[in-house]
């Protein structure tokens, strides 16, 4: 392949502003995990929010999530994702897009 | 008396034209965004076809807050190892009124935006709306919000709040909500000298280059795309969702890929990552597109699946313009009657019949799904990009093959059967042709 350089995914995540709310608009409930096979979210996400556990659960961040929708889109588990938009104000916020 | 007239949710271009539209009536209009400004929550491509706006802001190229004009358009089909490219340029895209603009959506949805308060439309930032009210009737009269006492009713209320649209959704208005018809770009905005901007993609001035890329996304339908901005290159995918949740690459190695691929790295070698972004977009356009109204509400734009993708079409910027003027005059219209019920706003959906926004949409209703097939995605730029691999194969001292028996060779080294490339051939005609 090329040399172009490559940037680490947590660098990727910082160029981009996040104005992080208190209230996590994204929740996941980890049981509901344990029994999903696909664990579509966890390639999916555009932000790496979903890292699954050893004990087949998820563990999830809201704090750097674009608001996309795609994890509760592919998600197959009724309520395992319970999702909305962040309060007013906050989340994030795209400059060159 | 109700908080105020109509209420438009969402200050993307739907909104903000629909905002447009119903404010230069003198009604009491609102534009409510859960963004901190409009087009913080924003991204596409992107390029903006602008001649939508000349009906609501003449000469709106003086102002439009753009990068580039895009004067050269070109289709590359990759394979990966391979490049076929059709190249277009013409100078007259260049100059009033122009073709397509490279812009960023927190410029430009802020600037069409700033037309809505200029018409007299209120604008209230940073709030979200988080549910519909709803009257004895059951008829829409406005919504509720994240704010303390942060109900806002109206008369009508225009559901421009994009892609996931929960408005439509909780209306029931929405019935096409599978995976399938979906997919989600995801875009890097490199940093690069203007100059080498200008030297690398031929360009000079203003003029800015559009690239819709085919063949890039490996088992996964979509497809990826290069723009030029003033100072910066955005590169991108767009992935279809089930497929991409049932393979093991995530959308950031997929992108590094086509980074990496021969015919785009030398493109955008050396730039800096500024920022990386994500967002749904509604894919199936008229196959999953909602009801349009119900008693008290339009809905207008991506909320209503109105995005057109249409392969080497990409288009959601004008036609979420086209139907937020639309639903806009329609809500004026219903208020004057005075009836805001679905037949009081059935004035929206005969607007957009007959005006670009579902003719082109139900012209092309088969498109999507066809360019998303195993077909176009990978058996045809394998094969276009073979056929002209050997065209342009000296194979001295072997006499030169003929065109037919390349054609013949490589279309049965493919796979691909002659009744399957008729029949999409076909499907193209009746959309395209
Ligand atoms: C990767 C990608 C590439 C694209 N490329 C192009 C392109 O090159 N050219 C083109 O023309 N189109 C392109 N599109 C499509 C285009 O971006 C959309 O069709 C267009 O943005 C739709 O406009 P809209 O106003 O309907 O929705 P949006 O632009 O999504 O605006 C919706 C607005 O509503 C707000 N909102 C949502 N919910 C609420 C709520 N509950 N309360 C308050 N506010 C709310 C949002 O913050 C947002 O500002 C692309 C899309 C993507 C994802
Ligand atoms: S969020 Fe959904 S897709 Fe992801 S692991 Fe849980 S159940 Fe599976
Ligand atoms: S909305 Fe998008 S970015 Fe946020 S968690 Fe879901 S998939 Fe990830």
């Amino acid at each position: 392949m090329t040399d172009y350089p490559s940037v680490s995914f947590e660098d990727r995540m910082e160029r981009t502003e996040f104005r992080v709310a208190e209230r996590a608009h994204i929740t996941v409930d980890g049981d509901s995990c344990r029994g999903c096979t696909t664990k579509a979210c966890v390639v999916a996400c555009p932000a790496n929010l979903f890292v699954p556990t050893s004990d087949g659960g998820i563990l999830f961040n809201y704090e750097q999530c674009f608001e996309c929708g795609t994890c509760y889109l592919v998600c197959n588990t009724e309520g395992a994702i319970t999702w909305t938009y962040p309060d007013g104000g906050h989340g994030v916020v795209f400059r060159r897009t | 008396m109700t908080d105020t007239d109509i209420l438009v949710v969402g200050a993307g271009p739907a909104g903000a034209a629909a905002a447009i539209a119903a404010a230069r009536s003198g009604l009491r209009v609102t534009l409510l965004e859960r963004g901190p400004f409009p087009g913080s929550k924003n991204m596409y491509g992107g390029v903006i076809y602008g001649r939508v706006l000349d009906g609501i802001i003449p000469r709106w190229w003086e102002e439009a807050p753009i990068q580039r004009w895009v004067t050269r358009r070109a289709t590359m089909v990759l394979t990966p190892t391979q490049a076929l490219t059709v190249d277009f340029r013409a100078d007259a895209w260049g100059e009033p009124p122009y073709n397509g603009a490279t812009a960023f959506r927190p410029d430009f949805d802020n600037w069409l935006a700033g037309h809505a308060v200029a018409a007299g439309a209120q604008l209230i930032c940073s709030t979200t709306a988080v549910g519909l009210l709803r009257d004895d009737t059951g008829a829409v009269c406005g919504v509720r919000t994240d704010r303390p006492d942060g109900d806002l009713s109206a008369r009508v209320v225009i559901a421009c709040d994009g892609v996931n649209s929960f408005l439509a959704k909780e209306a029931g208005l929405y019935p096409h909500t599978a995976a399938e018809h979906f997919t989600v770009g995801v875009k890097e905005t490199i940093a690069l000298p203007r100059a080498v901007i200008d030297e690398r993609f031929g360009l000079r001035g203003d003029h800015g280059a559009d690239y819709e890329i085919i063949g890039c996304t490996g088992d996964i339908p979509g497809g990826g795309f290069l723009y030029t901005n003033r100072d910066t290159v955005a590169v991108g995918l767009v992935l279809r969702l089930p497929e991409l949740a049932a393979q093991s690459r995530r959308p950031e190695e997929l992108l590094a890929d086509l980074k990496a691929h021969p015919a785009v790295q030398p493109l955008i070698e050396g730039g800096e990552l500024l920022e990386y972004s994500a967002h749904v977009i509604p894919e199936s356009g008229f196959e999953m597109m909602p009801e349009l109204t119900c008693d008290g509400m339009v809905v207008a734009g991506d909320a209503a699946a109105m995005c057109l993708a249409a392969g080497i079409w990409l288009e959601g910027v004008n036609f979420a313009i086209g139907s937020g003027i639309a639903a806009g005059r329609a809500a004026v219209e219903a208020m004057r009657l005075g009836d805001t019920s679905v037949v009081g706003l059935a004035g929206y959906r005969r607007r957009v019949e007959s005006d670009f926004v579902l003719t082109d949409h139900r012209k092309l209703a088969g498109i999507p799904e066809l360019i998303m097939s195993p077909r176009v995605q990978r058996s045809y730029p394998q094969l276009a990009a073979n056929v002209v691999e050997r065209i342009f194969t000296v194979t001295n001292p072997v006499p030169k093959p003929g065109f037919g028996r390349i054609v013949r060779d490589e279309l049965k080294a493919s796979g691909v059967r002659l009744g399957d490339l008729a029949r999409d051939a076909w499907r193209g005609m009746k959309g395209f042709g």
